[in-house]
């Protein structure tokens, strides 16, 4: 039961590929690269709270921190545009191993509102440091040839290239949910007190896995910097935080699928709300509050409830505890 | 007068009486939302929102009824929490039996909800409000507005006074029970689910109460609460919602820290209680005034 739901994920990742290869045809590559960068980013949110069961309401800091580095030491420093998203996200690991430190120390409620007065926190960092650039950013930052040869200059291009990056972030992800390591992660979501009692390093787990994530939202803010060739503010504020709760819940917390599918749901939407002012933030708001009240497991958590639904319906006598899995596997 | 390590003596007092009233604030929405959290375990994302909605109905109400300040510190809490009281049946009762980070994200999105609809009525530029009893008097050391004296003794007078009532009444002592264990004190013939409510619509009060002191000395601004409720939730965390003194007294606590900070070291003052948070966290990760679990 197990290697069938992962063939499946693998198909479906092989589709959505396919799609992603020849997307650019049919839409506009810079808008296909936003969605893939906030897309990756959501997936980095969601293995915390997916995956380890932790709501982190400040991860704007890893994004919006790693864009700044990334945007510097490109324009600033000159250094080679990969060696600049690499730089990116380890300051982003690095921030993360602080930041979760602090953080893991409180469960649940406590712990989202810690990680948010922290990314506020490096809020305030950057519109008072030097190198950021206040409340200007980091504008123009050069797009270089990546390797020396790759021109992402061109928008299609570069297009592959996000495309590539975002491939990378989201197998490390898979692999990560399906090693040993994140059963234990799934154990500790489940159920704390029984994990610590089996032995395991509850805080150390749980520190790792905010590492990677944080990492991993490093490495879509760096990524975007250079596709924008802009680092700013608005990617450290909290509103930003929020956005990247929203587009997993919307999409489906916990599903491997949901947080692309959120992505892609809000930034179309902010795109075409775009010139409708503050009305923006009350539809997010909106959003919010119909998907709480409404449909928690997002579009792809329904879908599969749907699905299963269906299959126990065609075959009346489920012969292994598979459908008592949830939407998580 | 003398003066302490290079800072006159004006500037010193004057920073430290801005800290006393930002330290009411904190006071004053650390003391709701430990209230709420008690007896719904939610925490009230809509609290910031809240507050900048108990400024403007302060303004509003000058501005359209000619309601001056004194009946606006009266009726707005009174709106607001009637607002308050709507929100948690329509919406938050409905999250009780799930997670509660299922509340924290609802009370977001409201939260995002107030404060864009106020964003587009009246844009984020701010609006006067003018201050209720002008003049002050000199102590010698410093000079000392007299609305800037009414916060602080007010406030911590409304503190004190939700204290008591938490703590020395029969009421509070519903309340206290229905924290512990609301299944007995329901089967005794209290009902709960109403006093949940009313609770909320309280604490909701207590923010928009802060919202109409502010009024005068900030700017009414759709924004106004966003920010400040982030330092809110750090001071909770600081404190811990175990007790009402304690958030009472972190409040002030921290008010003050932040404006001696503004004195001696004005590049931190922005992030001082986040850093005091993550010590916090380090050495006493219940906050100082918690239980640990």
């Amino acid at each position: 039961m197990e290697t069938r739901g992962n063939q499946q994920t693998l198909l479906v990742f092989a589709i959505l590929v396919a799609l992603g290869l020849v997307a650019p045809l049919a839409v506009y590559p810079v808008f296909l690269m936003k969605v893939l960068c906030f897309a990756l980013f959501a997936c980095a949110f969601n293995l915390l709270i997916g995956y380890v069961g932790l709501l982190s309401f400040g991860h704007a800091m890893f994004f919006g921190f790693a864009a700044y580095i990334s945007g510097y030491s490109v324009k600033v420093l000159g250094w080679p545009t990969e060696v600049g998203i690499l730089a990116g996200t380890a300051v982003a690991a690095a921030l993360g191993l602080v930041a979760g430190a602090i953080a893991i120390r409180r469960q649940g409620i406590y712990f989202a509102m810690v990680t948010l007065a922290l990314s506020q926190m490096v809020f305030f960092f950057c519109l008072q440091a030097k190198f950021t650039g206040g409340e200007d950013g980091i504008q123009a930052i050069p797009r270089r040839p990546l390797l020396g040869f790759i021109n992402i200059a061109n928008d299609f291009v570069f297009y592959y290239v996000v495309l590539a990056i975002f491939c990378i972030g989201f197998l490390i992800i898979w692999r990560t949910i399906h090693s040993p390591f994140g059963q234990v992660l799934k154990a500790i979501r489940e159920n704390e007190p029984r994990a610590i009692s089996l032995g395991y390093a509850v805080d150390r787990f749980k520190l790792i896995a905010f590492v990677l994530s944080a990492a991993l939202a490093g490495l879509a803010g760096a990524t975007k910097a250079i596709v924008f060739q802009l680092a700013s503010l608005t990617d450290v504020t909290w509103q930003m935080s929020g956005e990247v709760v929203l587009m997993t819940l919307v999409g489906g917390m916990g599903t491997v699928f949901g947080p692309i599918v959120g992505a892609g749901i809000i930034i179309t939407m902010q795109n075409y709300l775009a010139g409708f002012g503050e009305w923006v933030l009350v539809i997010q708001g909106a959003i919010f509050v119909v998907t709480v009240l409404l449909f928690r497991r997002g579009i792809v958590g329904e879908i599969m409830a749907l699905a299963q639904y269906l299959q126990r319906r065609s075959r009346p006598a489920p012969m292994h505890g598979a459908t008592q899995q949830s939407p998580a596997e | 007068m003398f003066e302490l390590i290079g800072v006159p003596p004006q500037a010193l007092f004057g920073q430290l009486l801005l800290g006393l009233i930002n330290g009411a604030f904190y006071a004053l929405l650390s003391l709701g939302l430990a209230v709420i959290f008690g007896l719904m375990n939610v925490i009230n994302f809509t609290h910031g929102a809240q507050y900048m909605m108990g400024a403007f109905c302060s303004w509003m109400l000058l501005q359209y009824f000619g309601i001056p300040f004194w009946g606006a510190l009266v009726l707005a809490p009174i709106i607001v929490g009637a607002t308050g009281i709507i929100i948690e049946r329509v919406f938050i009762s409905r999250l009780y039996h799930l997670d509660h980070l299922y509340g924290l994200l609802l009370t977001f999105g409201l939260a995002l909800i107030i404060e864009g609809l106020f964003r587009q009525q009246y844009g984020s530029s701010g609006l006067p409000y003018t201050n209720p009893i002008p003049g002050g008097t000199n102590l010698g050391f410093m000079f000392l507005p007299w609305y800037r004296g009414f916060i602080v003794v007010f406030s911590l007078v409304v503190c004190l006074g939700t204290w008591f009532m938490i703590e020395k009444t029969k009421l509070g002592s519903y309340l206290r029970a229905a924290t512990e264990r609301p299944d007995l004190v329901q089967a005794f013939g209290i009902n709960v689910p109403r006093m949940i409510t009313l609770t909320y619509g309280f604490g909701v009060a207590l923010a928009a109460l802060a919202g109409v002191l502010a009024a005068p000395i900030y700017s009414v601004n759709p924004v106004m609460g966003s920010y400040l409720i982030i330092v809110v939730f750090a001071v909770v965390v600081i404190g811990g919602m175990g007790s009402i003194l304690g958030s009472i007294l972190t409040g002030f606590g921290l008010g003050v820290v932040e404006g001696l900070t503004k004195v001696f070291y004005p590049e931190a003052s922005n992030t001082v209680i986040f850093i005091i948070m993550a010590i916090v966290l380090m050495l006493r990760p219940q906050g100082l005034f918690g239980t640990p679990k």
